[in-house]
Protein backbone atom coordinates (compact mmCIF):
# COMPACT_ATOMS: atom_id res chain seq x y z
CA UNK A 1 0.00 0.00 0.00
CA UNK A 2 2.56 2.20 0.97
CA UNK A 3 5.05 1.64 -2.18
CA UNK A 4 1.67 1.55 -4.65
CA UNK A 5 0.55 5.01 -2.77
CA UNK A 6 4.17 7.05 -3.89
CA UNK A 7 3.89 5.03 -6.82
CA UNK A 8 0.72 6.77 -7.71
CA UNK A 9 1.43 9.98 -5.97
CA UNK A 10 4.51 10.51 -7.97
CA UNK A 11 2.84 9.41 -11.06
CA UNK A 12 -0.41 12.07 -10.34
CA UNK A 13 2.31 14.90 -9.28
CA UNK A 14 3.97 14.49 -12.69
CA UNK A 15 6.73 17.08 -14.12
CA UNK A 16 5.14 20.53 -13.56
CA UNK A 17 3.68 22.88 -16.34
CA UNK A 18 6.58 25.05 -16.37
CA UNK A 19 9.55 22.64 -16.30
CA UNK A 20 7.45 20.75 -19.06
CA UNK A 21 6.63 24.37 -21.61
CA UNK A 22 10.01 25.28 -20.72
CA UNK A 23 11.72 21.57 -22.62
CA UNK A 24 8.60 21.61 -25.36
CA UNK A 25 11.71 21.81 -28.00
CA UNK A 26 13.59 19.40 -27.42
CA UNK A 27 10.72 16.77 -26.88
CA UNK A 28 8.32 17.81 -29.86
CA UNK A 29 12.07 17.16 -31.92
CA UNK A 30 12.14 13.61 -30.36
CA UNK A 31 8.88 13.00 -31.09
CA UNK A 32 8.63 14.08 -34.96
CA UNK A 33 12.58 13.65 -35.99
CA UNK A 34 12.90 16.65 -38.14
CA UNK A 35 15.96 19.48 -37.31
CA UNK A 36 14.12 22.08 -38.34
CA UNK A 37 16.92 24.34 -37.50
CA UNK A 38 18.93 23.14 -40.22
CA UNK A 39 15.86 24.77 -42.51
CA UNK A 40 16.14 28.76 -41.09
CA UNK A 41 17.55 31.69 -43.16
CA UNK A 42 18.26 35.24 -43.04
CA UNK A 43 16.18 36.67 -39.65
CA UNK A 44 12.90 35.67 -39.73
CA UNK A 45 12.90 33.10 -42.73
CA UNK A 46 13.27 29.48 -43.27
CA UNK A 47 13.27 27.16 -46.77
CA UNK A 48 9.69 26.25 -46.94
CA UNK A 49 10.43 24.08 -50.12
CA UNK A 50 13.08 23.11 -48.75
CA UNK A 51 11.32 21.65 -45.90
CA UNK A 52 8.98 20.02 -47.55
CA UNK A 53 10.90 17.92 -49.96
CA UNK A 54 13.58 17.17 -47.98
CA UNK A 55 11.77 15.75 -44.79
CA UNK A 56 8.32 14.82 -46.74
CA UNK A 57 7.27 12.18 -49.55
CA UNK A 58 6.56 12.56 -53.05
CA UNK A 59 3.25 12.75 -54.64
CA UNK A 60 4.18 9.15 -56.01
CA UNK A 61 4.94 7.78 -53.23
CA UNK A 62 2.51 9.39 -50.81
CA UNK A 63 -0.09 7.89 -53.57
CA UNK A 64 0.87 4.55 -52.87
CA UNK A 65 1.05 4.96 -49.69
CA UNK A 66 -2.80 5.86 -48.93
CA UNK A 67 -3.23 3.05 -51.78
CA UNK A 68 -2.47 0.74 -49.78
CA UNK A 69 -4.68 2.08 -46.71
CA UNK A 70 -7.50 2.67 -48.40
CA UNK A 71 -7.60 6.41 -48.17
CA UNK A 72 -8.22 8.79 -51.30
CA UNK A 73 -9.27 8.01 -54.78
CA UNK A 74 -12.92 9.51 -54.02
CA UNK A 75 -15.64 10.01 -56.00
CA UNK A 76 -15.80 13.58 -57.19
CA UNK A 77 -20.11 14.58 -57.39
CA UNK A 78 -21.68 17.07 -59.80
CA UNK A 79 -24.39 18.40 -57.63
CA UNK A 80 -27.08 18.67 -60.36
CA UNK A 81 -30.16 19.76 -58.23
CA UNK A 82 -28.19 22.70 -56.13
CA UNK A 83 -26.40 24.28 -59.44
CA UNK A 84 -29.88 24.18 -60.85
CA UNK A 85 -31.53 25.91 -57.90
CA UNK A 86 -28.52 28.09 -57.63
CA UNK A 87 -29.05 28.78 -60.67
CA UNK A 88 -32.87 29.83 -60.39
CA UNK A 89 -31.52 32.62 -57.62
CA UNK A 90 -28.67 34.18 -60.42
CA UNK A 91 -28.44 37.15 -62.89
CA UNK A 92 -28.82 35.55 -66.18
CA UNK A 93 -25.76 32.97 -67.52
CA UNK A 94 -24.62 32.69 -64.10
CA UNK A 95 -24.45 29.64 -61.30
CA UNK A 96 -21.37 27.70 -61.80
CA UNK A 97 -21.25 23.91 -61.98
CA UNK A 98 -20.80 23.01 -58.13
CA UNK A 99 -19.00 19.46 -58.04
CA UNK A 100 -18.18 18.20 -54.14
CA UNK A 101 -15.09 15.76 -53.62
CA UNK A 102 -16.54 13.38 -51.19
CA UNK A 103 -14.06 13.04 -48.54
CA UNK A 104 -16.03 10.82 -46.30
CA UNK A 105 -16.29 8.17 -47.80
CA UNK A 106 -12.38 7.35 -46.39
CA UNK A 107 -11.91 5.09 -44.10
CA UNK A 108 -12.76 7.37 -41.22
CA UNK A 109 -14.69 9.37 -42.67
CA UNK A 110 -12.90 13.19 -43.57
CA UNK A 111 -9.88 13.62 -45.93
CA UNK A 112 -8.14 13.88 -42.28
CA UNK A 113 -7.41 10.55 -43.57
CA UNK A 114 -4.70 11.45 -46.00
CA UNK A 115 -2.92 13.12 -43.21
CA UNK A 116 -2.79 10.44 -41.41
CA UNK A 117 -1.91 8.10 -43.67
CA UNK A 118 1.36 9.56 -44.18
CA UNK A 119 1.71 10.61 -40.60
CA UNK A 120 1.44 6.93 -39.49
CA UNK A 121 3.22 5.22 -42.10
CA UNK A 122 6.34 7.65 -41.50
CA UNK A 123 5.92 6.49 -37.59
CA UNK A 124 6.17 3.20 -38.22
CA UNK A 125 9.03 3.35 -40.75
CA UNK A 126 10.93 5.31 -38.13
CA UNK A 127 10.16 2.64 -35.55
CA UNK A 128 8.32 4.43 -33.20
CA UNK A 129 6.05 2.07 -31.50
CA UNK A 130 3.07 4.41 -31.08
CA UNK A 131 1.32 7.68 -32.17
CA UNK A 132 -0.21 10.66 -30.55
CA UNK A 133 -2.16 13.37 -31.52
CA UNK A 134 -3.82 15.93 -30.22
CA UNK A 135 -7.20 17.29 -32.06
CA UNK A 136 -10.70 17.71 -30.87
CA UNK A 137 -11.32 17.13 -34.72
CA UNK A 138 -11.59 14.09 -37.19
CA UNK A 139 -8.13 14.08 -37.35
CA UNK A 140 -8.37 11.87 -34.13
CA UNK A 141 -10.03 9.23 -35.60
CA UNK A 142 -8.15 9.24 -38.62
CA UNK A 143 -4.80 8.99 -36.74
CA UNK A 144 -6.80 6.01 -35.22
CA UNK A 145 -7.53 3.93 -37.81
CA UNK A 146 -4.37 4.28 -39.52
CA UNK A 147 -2.50 3.29 -36.43
CA UNK A 148 -5.12 0.12 -36.21
CA UNK A 149 -3.84 -0.73 -39.64
CA UNK A 150 -0.58 -0.49 -39.24
CA UNK A 151 -0.68 -1.87 -36.07
CA UNK A 152 0.53 0.94 -33.88
CA UNK A 153 -1.12 2.08 -30.44
CA UNK A 154 -2.36 5.20 -30.56
CA UNK A 155 -3.57 8.04 -27.94
CA UNK A 156 -5.76 10.65 -28.80
CA UNK A 157 -5.82 13.89 -26.33
CA UNK A 158 -9.08 15.89 -26.60
CA UNK A 159 -10.75 19.40 -25.37
CA UNK A 160 -14.01 17.66 -24.35
CA UNK A 161 -15.82 19.15 -21.68
CA UNK A 162 -16.50 22.51 -19.89
CA UNK A 163 -15.99 22.85 -16.10
CA UNK A 164 -19.34 21.40 -15.45
CA UNK A 165 -18.50 18.25 -17.21
CA UNK A 166 -20.59 18.94 -20.54
CA UNK A 167 -19.18 17.29 -23.30
CA UNK A 168 -19.82 18.96 -26.98
CA UNK A 169 -21.91 16.21 -28.95
CA UNK A 170 -19.28 16.76 -31.61
CA UNK A 171 -16.54 16.09 -30.15
CA UNK A 172 -17.74 12.94 -27.78
CA UNK A 173 -18.78 11.74 -31.14
CA UNK A 174 -15.35 12.06 -32.57
CA UNK A 175 -13.69 10.33 -29.01
CA UNK A 176 -16.43 7.35 -29.29
CA UNK A 177 -15.18 7.12 -32.98
CA UNK A 178 -10.93 6.72 -31.66
CA UNK A 179 -12.36 4.37 -29.28
CA UNK A 180 -13.72 2.45 -32.49
CA UNK A 181 -10.30 2.02 -33.75
CA UNK A 182 -8.66 0.92 -30.14
CA UNK A 183 -7.42 4.27 -29.85
CA UNK A 184 -6.67 5.70 -25.60
CA UNK A 185 -8.52 8.88 -25.30
CA UNK A 186 -7.74 11.29 -22.87
CA UNK A 187 -10.42 13.86 -22.29
CA UNK A 188 -9.69 17.04 -20.99
CA UNK A 189 -11.70 20.36 -20.39
CA UNK A 190 -11.28 23.64 -21.48
CA UNK A 191 -7.93 25.12 -22.00
CA UNK A 192 -4.40 24.92 -24.41
CA UNK A 193 -2.45 23.41 -21.56
CA UNK A 194 -3.94 20.31 -23.73
CA UNK A 195 -0.57 21.42 -24.89
CA UNK A 196 0.79 20.37 -21.82
CA UNK A 197 -0.96 17.24 -21.08
CA UNK A 198 -0.06 16.17 -24.62
CA UNK A 199 3.74 16.90 -24.34
CA UNK A 200 3.65 14.45 -21.12
CA UNK A 201 2.52 11.81 -22.66
CA UNK A 202 4.91 11.99 -25.65
CA UNK A 203 7.97 11.79 -23.04
CA UNK A 204 6.08 9.14 -21.03
CA UNK A 205 5.50 7.20 -24.46
CA UNK A 206 7.97 7.83 -26.29
CA UNK A 207 5.57 7.58 -29.08
CA UNK A 208 5.76 9.66 -32.26
CA UNK A 209 4.04 12.94 -32.88
CA UNK A 210 1.16 13.00 -35.34
CA UNK A 211 0.61 16.37 -35.45
CA UNK A 212 -1.48 18.19 -38.13
CA UNK A 213 1.02 20.38 -39.16
CA UNK A 214 4.35 18.11 -40.09
CA UNK A 215 5.33 18.04 -43.89
CA UNK A 216 4.30 14.88 -44.23
CA UNK A 217 1.23 15.64 -43.05
CA UNK A 218 0.36 18.33 -45.49
CA UNK A 219 1.87 16.43 -48.60
CA UNK A 220 -0.64 13.92 -47.57
CA UNK A 221 -3.49 16.25 -48.26
CA UNK A 222 -1.70 17.06 -51.51
CA UNK A 223 -3.73 13.89 -53.00
CA UNK A 224 -6.36 15.83 -52.87
CA UNK A 225 -5.90 18.50 -54.77
CA UNK A 226 -4.26 16.58 -57.36
CA UNK A 227 -6.64 14.13 -57.57
CA UNK A 228 -9.37 17.18 -58.68
CA UNK A 229 -7.32 17.83 -61.11
CA UNK A 230 -6.54 15.10 -62.79
CA UNK A 231 -10.08 13.67 -62.45
CA UNK A 232 -11.72 17.18 -63.93
CA UNK A 233 -9.13 17.09 -66.96
CA UNK A 234 -9.82 13.60 -68.10
CA UNK A 235 -13.73 14.59 -67.61
CA UNK A 236 -14.24 17.52 -68.67
CA UNK A 237 -10.78 18.06 -70.40
CA UNK A 238 -10.14 21.45 -68.10
CA UNK A 239 -8.97 23.00 -64.45
CA UNK A 240 -11.33 24.30 -61.93
CA UNK A 241 -12.31 27.92 -62.40
CA UNK A 242 -12.18 27.88 -58.08
CA UNK A 243 -11.83 25.64 -55.68
CA UNK A 244 -13.30 26.69 -51.82
CA UNK A 245 -11.78 24.57 -49.40
CA UNK A 246 -12.75 24.47 -45.43
CA UNK A 247 -10.20 26.23 -43.47
CA UNK A 248 -9.44 25.75 -40.06
CA UNK A 249 -5.55 25.07 -39.12
CA UNK A 250 -4.28 25.62 -42.80
CA UNK A 251 -3.48 22.26 -43.58
CA UNK A 252 -6.29 21.72 -46.01
CA UNK A 253 -5.59 24.95 -48.12
CA UNK A 254 -2.13 24.25 -47.98
CA UNK A 255 -1.93 20.58 -48.97
CA UNK A 256 -4.85 21.34 -51.94
CA UNK A 257 -3.97 24.56 -52.97
CA UNK A 258 0.25 22.54 -53.95
CA UNK A 259 -1.58 19.32 -55.36
CA UNK A 260 -3.45 21.42 -57.74
CA UNK A 261 -0.77 22.86 -58.63
CA UNK A 262 1.09 19.89 -59.05
CA UNK A 263 -2.22 18.93 -61.01
CA UNK A 264 -1.24 21.89 -63.50
CA UNK A 265 -3.84 24.00 -62.18
CA UNK A 266 -2.00 26.99 -61.98
CA UNK A 267 -4.88 29.26 -62.51
CA UNK A 268 -7.66 28.03 -60.28
CA UNK A 269 -8.77 30.18 -57.96
CA UNK A 270 -8.28 28.99 -54.40
CA UNK A 271 -10.87 30.43 -51.80
CA UNK A 272 -10.86 29.25 -48.02
CA UNK A 273 -14.24 29.45 -46.20
CA UNK A 274 -14.62 29.73 -42.55
CA UNK A 275 -17.78 29.36 -40.10
CA UNK A 276 -17.71 33.09 -38.57
CA UNK A 277 -17.83 32.77 -34.66
CA UNK A 278 -16.81 35.97 -34.16
CA UNK A 279 -16.82 37.02 -30.88
CA UNK A 280 -16.64 33.45 -29.26
CA UNK A 281 -13.34 32.94 -27.18
CA UNK A 282 -11.60 29.70 -27.88
CA UNK A 283 -10.32 29.02 -24.45
CA UNK A 284 -12.95 30.32 -22.50
CA UNK A 285 -14.95 27.39 -20.43
CA UNK A 286 -18.47 29.36 -20.86
CA UNK A 287 -18.16 30.21 -24.72
CA UNK A 288 -16.56 26.47 -24.97
CA UNK A 289 -20.65 24.84 -25.67
CA UNK A 290 -21.79 28.16 -27.50
CA UNK A 291 -20.14 27.26 -30.55
CA UNK A 292 -22.55 24.83 -32.71
CA UNK A 293 -18.92 24.24 -34.82
CA UNK A 294 -15.65 22.77 -33.58
CA UNK A 295 -14.16 23.36 -36.24
CA UNK A 296 -13.80 24.95 -39.67
CA UNK A 297 -14.88 28.24 -37.91
CA UNK A 298 -12.83 31.84 -37.52
CA UNK A 299 -11.74 31.01 -34.06
CA UNK A 300 -8.79 28.90 -35.46
CA UNK A 301 -8.82 30.22 -39.36
CA UNK A 302 -8.16 33.86 -38.41
CA UNK A 303 -4.95 33.02 -35.90
CA UNK A 304 -3.40 30.19 -37.88
CA UNK A 305 -3.56 31.90 -41.50
CA UNK A 306 -2.00 35.24 -39.32
CA UNK A 307 0.38 33.13 -37.23
CA UNK A 308 0.48 29.62 -38.27
CA UNK A 309 3.80 28.92 -36.19
CA UNK A 310 1.56 28.41 -32.91
CA UNK A 311 1.36 24.97 -33.06
CA UNK A 312 2.89 21.75 -32.03
CA UNK A 313 5.80 22.09 -34.45
CA UNK A 314 8.65 24.73 -34.53
CA UNK A 315 7.47 25.24 -38.12
CA UNK A 316 3.92 24.65 -39.38
CA UNK A 317 3.84 23.28 -42.87
CA UNK A 318 0.42 24.28 -43.22
CA UNK A 319 0.84 28.26 -44.60
CA UNK A 320 -2.57 29.24 -45.58
CA UNK A 321 -1.61 32.96 -46.93
CA UNK A 322 0.93 31.56 -49.23
CA UNK A 323 -1.70 30.09 -51.34
CA UNK A 324 -5.41 31.89 -50.43
CA UNK A 325 -6.32 34.23 -53.47
CA UNK A 326 -9.41 34.84 -51.35
CA UNK A 327 -11.21 34.16 -47.72
CA UNK A 328 -14.74 34.22 -47.54
CA UNK A 329 -17.09 33.17 -44.16
CA UNK A 330 -20.50 32.11 -43.99
CA UNK A 331 -22.83 31.41 -40.50
CA UNK A 332 -23.66 28.93 -38.31
CA UNK A 333 -27.43 28.95 -39.87
CA UNK A 334 -26.48 29.22 -43.63
CA UNK A 335 -24.01 25.93 -42.65
CA UNK A 336 -27.24 23.98 -41.24
CA UNK A 337 -29.46 24.89 -44.20
CA UNK A 338 -27.11 24.03 -46.94
CA UNK A 339 -26.74 21.06 -44.94
CA UNK A 340 -30.18 20.48 -45.16
CA UNK A 341 -30.05 21.26 -49.10
CA UNK A 342 -27.46 18.34 -49.73
CA UNK A 343 -29.51 15.81 -47.88
CA UNK A 344 -32.43 16.62 -49.43
CA UNK A 345 -31.67 17.90 -53.15
CA UNK A 346 -29.06 15.33 -53.53
CA UNK A 347 -29.02 12.24 -51.17
CA UNK A 348 -25.53 12.91 -49.28
CA UNK A 349 -26.47 13.46 -45.61
CA UNK A 350 -23.01 14.91 -45.05
CA UNK A 351 -21.11 16.82 -42.22
CA UNK A 352 -22.35 19.52 -40.58
CA UNK A 353 -18.75 21.62 -40.28
CA UNK A 354 -17.20 20.12 -43.16
CA UNK A 355 -20.14 21.65 -45.41
CA UNK A 356 -18.72 25.08 -44.52
CA UNK A 357 -17.20 25.26 -48.00
CA UNK A 358 -20.31 24.29 -49.88
CA UNK A 359 -22.42 27.10 -48.37
CA UNK A 360 -19.83 29.07 -49.37
CA UNK A 361 -20.14 27.26 -53.04
CA UNK A 362 -24.07 27.94 -52.82
CA UNK A 363 -23.13 31.62 -52.81
CA UNK A 364 -20.04 31.99 -54.82
CA UNK A 365 -21.00 30.23 -57.55
CA UNK A 366 -23.95 33.04 -58.25
CA UNK A 367 -21.05 35.32 -58.81
CA UNK A 368 -19.42 32.93 -61.90
CA UNK A 369 -20.56 32.11 -65.16
CA UNK A 370 -22.63 29.12 -65.80
CA UNK A 371 -19.59 27.22 -68.26
CA UNK A 372 -17.49 27.84 -65.03
CA UNK A 373 -16.36 24.91 -62.39
CA UNK A 374 -16.35 25.20 -58.75
CA UNK A 375 -15.05 22.43 -56.63
CA UNK A 376 -16.41 22.14 -53.03
CA UNK A 377 -13.10 19.86 -52.05
CA UNK A 378 -14.75 18.08 -49.05
CA UNK A 379 -17.34 16.33 -47.22
CA UNK A 380 -16.91 14.58 -43.59
CA UNK A 381 -19.29 11.49 -42.24
CA UNK A 382 -21.89 12.57 -40.07
CA UNK A 383 -23.49 10.85 -37.02
CA UNK A 384 -25.05 11.23 -33.05
CA UNK A 385 -23.55 14.64 -32.13
CA UNK A 386 -22.31 15.45 -35.88
CA UNK A 387 -25.09 16.26 -37.02
CA UNK A 388 -27.47 19.47 -37.20
CA UNK A 389 -30.04 17.98 -35.05
CA UNK A 390 -27.50 17.47 -32.50
CA UNK A 391 -25.98 20.69 -32.34
CA UNK A 392 -29.02 22.36 -32.68
CA UNK A 393 -31.09 20.29 -29.99
CA UNK A 394 -27.36 21.01 -28.11
CA UNK A 395 -27.86 24.75 -28.49
CA UNK A 396 -31.15 25.34 -27.41
CA UNK A 397 -30.60 23.11 -24.39
CA UNK A 398 -28.21 26.39 -24.35
CA UNK A 399 -30.60 28.73 -24.58
CA UNK A 400 -28.92 30.03 -27.68
CA UNK A 401 -31.95 31.19 -30.24
CA UNK A 402 -32.89 29.21 -33.45
CA UNK A 403 -35.21 30.79 -35.50
CA UNK A 404 -35.87 31.18 -39.57
CA UNK A 405 -34.89 34.49 -40.80
CA UNK A 406 -31.75 36.63 -42.05
CA UNK A 407 -28.67 34.64 -41.73
CA UNK A 408 -26.77 37.98 -41.15
CA UNK A 409 -29.49 38.51 -37.62
CA UNK A 410 -27.29 35.74 -36.42
CA UNK A 411 -25.12 36.15 -33.28
CA UNK A 412 -22.68 33.30 -32.53
CA UNK A 413 -23.36 32.20 -28.74
CA UNK A 414 -26.56 33.70 -28.74
CA UNK A 415 -28.88 32.98 -32.15
CA UNK A 416 -28.43 30.93 -35.04
CA UNK A 417 -30.58 31.67 -38.11
CA UNK A 418 -31.61 29.29 -40.68
CA UNK A 419 -32.44 31.08 -43.96
CA UNK A 420 -35.55 31.57 -45.44
CA UNK A 421 -34.34 31.17 -48.89
CA UNK A 422 -31.21 30.34 -50.26
CA UNK A 423 -30.94 34.24 -52.08
CA UNK A 424 -30.07 34.73 -48.17
CA UNK A 425 -26.93 32.16 -48.28
CA UNK A 426 -24.72 35.20 -49.08
CA UNK A 427 -20.40 34.80 -47.66
CA UNK A 428 -19.04 37.76 -46.43
CA UNK A 429 -15.45 38.17 -47.85
CA UNK A 430 -12.22 38.91 -45.36
CA UNK A 431 -9.73 41.23 -45.80
CA UNK A 432 -7.08 39.06 -47.08
CA UNK A 433 -4.83 42.45 -47.11
CA UNK A 434 -5.29 43.08 -43.64
CA UNK A 435 -4.31 39.18 -42.62
CA UNK A 436 -1.09 39.85 -44.46
CA UNK A 437 -0.40 42.71 -42.91
CA UNK A 438 -1.10 41.12 -39.64
CA UNK A 439 0.99 38.08 -40.98
CA UNK A 440 3.80 40.34 -41.75
CA UNK A 441 3.76 42.67 -38.38
CA UNK A 442 3.81 39.84 -36.13
CA UNK A 443 6.97 37.66 -37.77
CA UNK A 444 8.72 41.12 -37.70
CA UNK A 445 7.47 42.18 -34.40
CA UNK A 446 8.96 39.11 -33.11
CA UNK A 447 12.46 40.18 -34.31
CA UNK A 448 14.57 42.36 -32.18
CA UNK A 449 15.44 44.82 -35.40
CA UNK A 450 12.32 44.92 -37.38
CA UNK A 451 14.01 47.59 -39.55
CA UNK A 452 16.75 45.64 -40.46
CA UNK A 453 15.21 42.41 -42.41
CA UNK A 454 17.78 41.30 -44.84
CA UNK A 455 16.38 40.74 -48.71
CA UNK A 456 15.64 37.17 -48.33
CA UNK A 457 13.57 37.68 -44.95
CA UNK A 458 11.83 40.38 -47.69
CA UNK A 459 11.26 37.38 -49.81
CA UNK A 460 10.14 35.18 -47.91
CA UNK A 461 7.62 37.30 -46.31
CA UNK A 462 6.22 37.87 -50.06
CA UNK A 463 6.22 34.57 -50.80
CA UNK A 464 4.59 33.91 -47.33
CA UNK A 465 1.84 36.08 -47.74
CA UNK A 466 1.40 35.69 -51.86
CA UNK A 467 2.35 39.66 -52.14
CA UNK A 468 5.36 41.53 -53.54
CA UNK A 469 7.98 43.03 -51.95
CA UNK A 470 6.65 46.46 -52.06
CA UNK A 471 3.55 45.47 -50.03
CA UNK A 472 6.04 43.92 -47.04
CA UNK A 473 7.90 47.16 -47.42
CA UNK A 474 4.84 49.07 -46.90
CA UNK A 475 3.57 46.95 -44.08
CA UNK A 476 7.35 47.09 -42.48
CA UNK A 477 7.26 51.11 -42.89
CA UNK A 478 3.84 51.37 -41.04
CA UNK A 479 5.00 49.07 -38.33
CA UNK A 480 7.96 51.50 -37.65
CA UNK A 481 5.64 54.49 -37.55
CA UNK A 482 3.79 52.88 -34.83
CA UNK A 483 6.85 51.86 -32.86
CA UNK A 484 8.12 55.46 -32.76
CA UNK A 485 4.89 56.51 -31.85
CA UNK A 486 4.80 54.44 -29.08
CA UNK A 487 7.74 54.92 -28.08
CA UNK A 488 6.91 59.21 -28.00
CA UNK A 489 4.19 58.37 -26.07
CA UNK A 490 5.77 56.48 -22.97
CA UNK B 1 -20.10 4.71 0.80
CA UNK B 2 -19.54 4.41 -3.01
CA UNK B 3 -20.46 1.74 -4.95
CA UNK B 4 -18.24 -1.50 -5.47
CA UNK B 5 -16.37 -2.33 -8.42
CA UNK B 6 -15.08 -5.27 -9.32
CA UNK B 7 -11.53 -5.46 -10.21
CA UNK B 8 -11.44 -5.66 -14.46
CA UNK B 9 -14.42 -3.59 -14.53
CA UNK B 10 -14.59 -0.79 -17.58
CA UNK B 11 -14.66 2.52 -15.71
CA UNK B 12 -13.72 6.25 -16.18
CA UNK B 13 -11.53 7.87 -13.96
CA UNK B 14 -10.79 11.58 -13.38
CA UNK B 15 -7.73 13.77 -11.95
CA UNK B 16 -7.37 17.40 -11.91
CA UNK B 17 -4.21 18.07 -14.14
CA UNK B 18 -3.80 22.17 -13.04
CA UNK B 19 -5.84 23.41 -9.91
CA UNK B 20 -7.60 26.84 -10.48
CA UNK B 21 -4.52 29.97 -9.98
CA UNK B 22 -2.42 27.28 -11.95
CA UNK B 23 -3.18 27.86 -15.31
CA UNK B 24 -1.58 29.04 -18.24
CA UNK B 25 -1.37 32.76 -18.11
CA UNK B 26 -3.50 33.64 -21.63
CA UNK B 27 -6.33 31.76 -20.62
CA UNK B 28 -9.45 34.52 -19.79
CA UNK B 29 -10.47 34.83 -16.04
CA UNK B 30 -13.36 32.22 -16.33
CA UNK B 31 -11.14 29.46 -17.01
CA UNK B 32 -8.69 30.47 -14.75
CA UNK B 33 -10.90 30.38 -12.19
CA UNK B 34 -11.47 26.33 -13.20
CA UNK B 35 -9.63 23.50 -12.89
CA UNK B 36 -7.56 21.65 -16.08
CA UNK B 37 -9.76 18.02 -15.09
CA UNK B 38 -8.60 15.19 -17.34
CA UNK B 39 -11.20 12.46 -17.91
CA UNK B 40 -9.59 8.35 -19.28
CA UNK B 41 -11.34 5.17 -19.10
CA UNK B 42 -9.57 1.58 -18.56
CA UNK B 43 -10.22 -1.22 -16.83
CA UNK B 44 -10.29 -1.67 -13.10
CA UNK B 45 -6.68 -2.84 -11.78
CA UNK B 46 -7.97 -3.50 -8.43
CA UNK B 47 -11.07 -3.97 -6.56
CA UNK B 48 -12.88 -0.45 -5.58
CA UNK B 49 -15.18 1.84 -4.86
CA UNK B 50 -16.90 4.96 -6.72
CA UNK B 51 -14.83 7.87 -5.36
CA UNK B 52 -11.44 5.89 -4.67
CA UNK B 53 -7.82 7.12 -5.77
CA UNK B 54 -7.63 3.75 -8.02
CA UNK B 55 -5.72 2.86 -10.83
CA UNK B 56 -6.91 1.31 -14.61
CA UNK B 57 -5.58 -0.05 -17.78
CA UNK B 58 -6.15 1.51 -20.65
CA UNK B 59 -6.77 -0.18 -23.73
CA UNK B 60 -3.13 0.48 -25.02
CA UNK B 61 -1.63 -1.16 -21.98
CA UNK B 62 -0.75 2.41 -19.89
CA UNK B 63 -1.65 2.70 -16.06
CA UNK B 64 -3.22 5.83 -15.51
CA UNK B 65 -4.02 6.68 -11.98
CA UNK B 66 -7.02 8.85 -10.58
CA UNK B 67 -10.32 9.27 -9.15
CA UNK B 68 -13.03 6.19 -9.96
CA UNK B 69 -16.23 8.42 -11.09
CA UNK B 70 -18.19 5.87 -13.59
CA UNK B 71 -18.89 1.90 -14.05
CA UNK B 72 -18.70 1.17 -17.89
CA UNK B 73 -20.32 5.01 -18.78
CA UNK B 74 -22.73 5.38 -21.76
CA UNK B 75 -22.14 6.87 -24.42
CA UNK B 76 -24.97 9.71 -24.67
CA UNK B 77 -24.49 11.95 -27.74
CA UNK B 78 -27.20 11.28 -29.64
CA UNK B 79 -29.53 12.80 -32.89
CA UNK B 80 -31.16 15.41 -30.55
CA UNK B 81 -34.94 16.24 -31.68
CA UNK B 82 -35.60 17.07 -35.15
CA UNK B 83 -35.72 20.43 -35.56
CA UNK B 84 -38.72 22.50 -36.61
CA UNK B 85 -36.51 25.00 -38.47
CA UNK B 86 -34.98 22.79 -40.54
CA UNK B 87 -38.08 20.14 -40.99
CA UNK B 88 -39.49 23.19 -43.23
CA UNK B 89 -36.00 23.57 -45.91
CA UNK B 90 -36.36 19.96 -47.77
CA UNK B 91 -39.97 20.66 -48.68
CA UNK B 92 -38.94 24.25 -49.56
CA UNK B 93 -35.73 23.78 -52.37
CA UNK B 94 -37.85 20.79 -53.36
CA UNK B 95 -40.67 22.41 -54.19
CA UNK B 96 -38.93 25.28 -55.34
CA UNK B 97 -36.78 23.03 -57.67
CA UNK B 98 -40.00 21.30 -59.33
CA UNK B 99 -42.14 24.21 -59.37
CA UNK B 100 -39.84 26.66 -60.83
CA UNK B 101 -41.35 29.53 -58.71
CA UNK B 102 -40.29 32.01 -56.26
CA UNK B 103 -38.13 30.69 -53.18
Amino acid sequence: MGQGQAHREAMEKGPGYHEVMERKGEIVKKAVGIDYSRFERGTLAFDYEGLMVETGYSLDEIRRIQREAGVGRTPLIELNNITELVRRISPPGKGARIFVKDEAVNPSGSFKARRAAVSVYHAARQGYKGVIAATSGNYGAAVASQAAMRSLDCIVVQEVFDSRGVGQPEILEKGRKCEAFGAEVVQLSVGPELFYVFLVLLEETGFFNASLYTPFAIAGIETLGFEIAEELMAREGRAPDAVVITHAGGGNVTGTARGLAQGGCTETEIIGASVDLSGLHMASDLDFNRKSFTTGHTGFGIPFATWPDRTDVPRNAARPLRYMDRYVTVTQGEVFYVTEMLAQLEGLERGPAGNTSLAAAVSLAREMDSDQILVVQETEYTGAGKHPTAQLTFAREKGIEIRRGDPRDGVPGQCIVIPDSPHQVQHVDLDLDALRESYIMKAAADTDCPGELLAEDIAFLAAETKTEGAFVYRVLKKLTRMEKSRAARD
Amino acid sequence: MGEKVRRGTWVQIHRVVLEPGARAPQVPPETQEVPLELRQKGFLLTHAEVGDEVAIRTVIGREVTGRLVAVNPPYEHDFGRPVPELLEVGPEVRGFLKGGGEC
